[in-house]
């Protein structure tokens, strides 16, 4: 039975991706144009483009910056955050300030931190941190600050002490909210990661992409972008196998509260 | 504490010693340009070893007089000596038992994660740690639930954790806040007689809060009477039923009777504004 539910699962999951790639494959199929090739031949380039040493001096070093943006992110603003979060002090002096930083656009900061990062991993890197830190950071906040009252005057009256109770109360309890701000900026993530190859750089995917647009490569070019989508899907499943696993908890707990 | 698993000497009982003092009590919480009196003022002497309940119409302050106690709230006048100290603080010798038990379990720990880790807080030794845990949850009926999440278990069963906590933790003094108010009446009965037990085995000493009359009469060896807001003590009255105490005999005693009538009495007199003179 739950073989069966999880056959129907996969196939409803595969239905529409099906459904679209049989569409674009019959819609170019015979296509003459130049900028809309036939999906088969964009795929060909994709097996030869990709499956070769581009692998190892494009996509390896994209996926290596973005991990370290993000992860870089992800510390900084969870470890921003459940300091403002704790404080109001700290809240009050700050929140105006981090809806302004929040406000600007990641990307226009890629020419001014050109100027004093240089153009090389840790001005991508840097880019990625700045766009992906605020939703981490703000969510965290949130989650902190909205910890059960009860909750913390048990672990006052248990006297935990402020790294244990930082440990098994501040981090934990606001675990779901630090979730939800982590998946939002990991699609930010991949975003900047590709812009920022795209102003100075000379590897990564986002710069090949570019190269190939400009080079006329239109098979390989449509290749890359497909590229990106599969790492989008990949690294968003990776994601949700890591938080069900870290939240287990919360789920149960959710499932328990609906039905009593 | 008295009955101590490992065999340590017990703590010396005494009925003259105090245990916890409440002198003159008072709480104002200060809000946005007017303040509002909880607690007026407050004193009375919990002796070592004494179940005391304190019971009280509905909004008499009796939360806040606990948090005092408890230490997680300042006072704005008198004082609150634990065992001779002064309490500033959640004090060592003391455990709280919250009325919102589904809220004071960590939810991400499992039953003896949630026993264990004031234990850790504490330092006590690892195979202390495991015998306290696994003697406290045997105490509460729960040694088959070690491994369960809090919400896994039922809102009686919850709060069972809860006491099981507060009982490993080895507390001098055990602060009960409603720690029934939320769960059914049969659950409550068994709930009742388990803090019962649990005070006649270990020699802890107890201070329950609830608004039930009944029930002040049913636990306590003496019941504090509170009057309506800013609070005062009403009357202390000591109930002088049988130690050995069941749902069903005990209440059914014509003293039982008597003295419920008259903690209602009172409790119907601070309703009306009555204070003392």
């Amino acid at each position: 039975m739950s073989l069966m539910n999880a056959a129907r699962k996969i196939l409803l999951a595969l239905a529409v991706p099906v459904l679209l790639v049989a569409g674009w494959w019959l819609a170019t199929a015979g296509s003459a144009s130049f900028f809309w090739p036939p999906l088969g031949q964009i795929l060909t380039a994709f097996a030869d483009t990709w499956f070769s040493a581009r692998f190892v001096t494009d996509v390896l070093p994209s996926l290596g910056r973005l991990l370290a943006g993000y992860l870089g992110a992800v510390v900084l603003g969870v470890a921003l955050g459940t300091a403002i979060g704790s404080s109001r002090t700290l809240r009050g002096l700050l929140e105006p300030v981090l809806e302004f930083f929040r406000a600007i656009p990641s990307p226009v900061l890629v020419p001014i931190l050109m100027l004093f990062a240089g153009i090389g991993d840790g001005m991508k890197i840097l880019v990625i941190v700045s766009g992906c830190v605020w939703p981490v950071l703000l969510n965290t906040v949130e989650g902190v600050r909205a910890l059960d009252e009860v909750l913390g005057d048990t672990a006052r009256s248990y006297r935990m002490r402020r790294h244990s109770r930082l440990i098994h109360l501040v981090l934990p309890g606001a675990g779901p909210q630090i979730a939800a701000g982590a998946r939002q900026a990991l699609s930010i993530g991949i975003i900047l990661m590709v812009i920022s190859e795209m102003f100075a750089a000379s590897n990564g995917l986002g710069f090949t992409i570019i190269q190939f647009q400009r080079s006329f490569a239109i098979p390989q070019m449509w290749s890359g972008i497909i590229l990106l989508g599969l790492v989008g899907i990949v690294l968003s499943m990776a994601f949700r196998a890591v938080e069900a696993r870290l939240l287990r908890w919360y789920t149960g707990l959710r499932t328990a509260q609906r039905e009593g | 504490m008295t009955a101590d698993p490992t065999g340590a000497p017990a703590r010396p009982r005494s009925a003259t010693t105090a245990m916890l003092d409440v002198r003159g009590l008072q709480k104002i919480y200060e809000g946005r340009g007017r303040s509002v009196e909880a607690v007026r003022d407050l004193t009375f002497t919990v002796a070592a070893g004494e179940l005391v309940c304190i019971v009280g119409p509905s909004g008499a302050g009796k939360t806040t007089l606990l948090r005092c106690i408890a230490g997680l709230l300042d006072t704005t006048a008198g004082e609150v000596v634990l065992e001779g100290e002064r309490v500033t603080g959640p004090p060592p010798g003391m455990a709280v038992v919250f009325q919102e038990y589904g809220r004071s379990l960590f939810p991400w720990m499992t039953v003896r994660q949630n026993v264990e880790l004031p234990l850790k807080e504490k330092k006590v030794p690892k195979d202390r740690r495991r015998r306290l845990v696994q003697d406290s949850l045997e105490a509460v009926g729960l040694a088959d639930a070690q491994d369960a999440h809090p919400w896994q278990l039922s809102g009686g069963m919850q709060q069972r954790v809860a006491i099981a906590r507060a009982v490993a933790y080895e507390p001098h003094l055990l602060l009960m806040d409603e720690p029934f108010a939320a769960v059914d009446a049969q659950t409550r009965a068994d709930l009742e007689d388990l803090v019962r037990s649990l005070w006649q085995r270990l020699g802890v000493t107890v201070l329950f809060v609830t608004h039930d009359i009944d029930e002040s009469v049913y636990l306590g060896q003496r019941v504090i009477v509170l009057s309506n807001s800013p609070t005062v003590v009403l009357e202390d009255v000591p109930i002088d039923l049988p130690a050995e105490r069941d749902q069903l005999t005990t209440r059914s005693l014509p003293r039982f009777a008597e003295l419920r009538s008259h903690v209602y009495e009172l409790i119907q007199l601070a309703k009306s504004g009555h204070r003392p003179a």
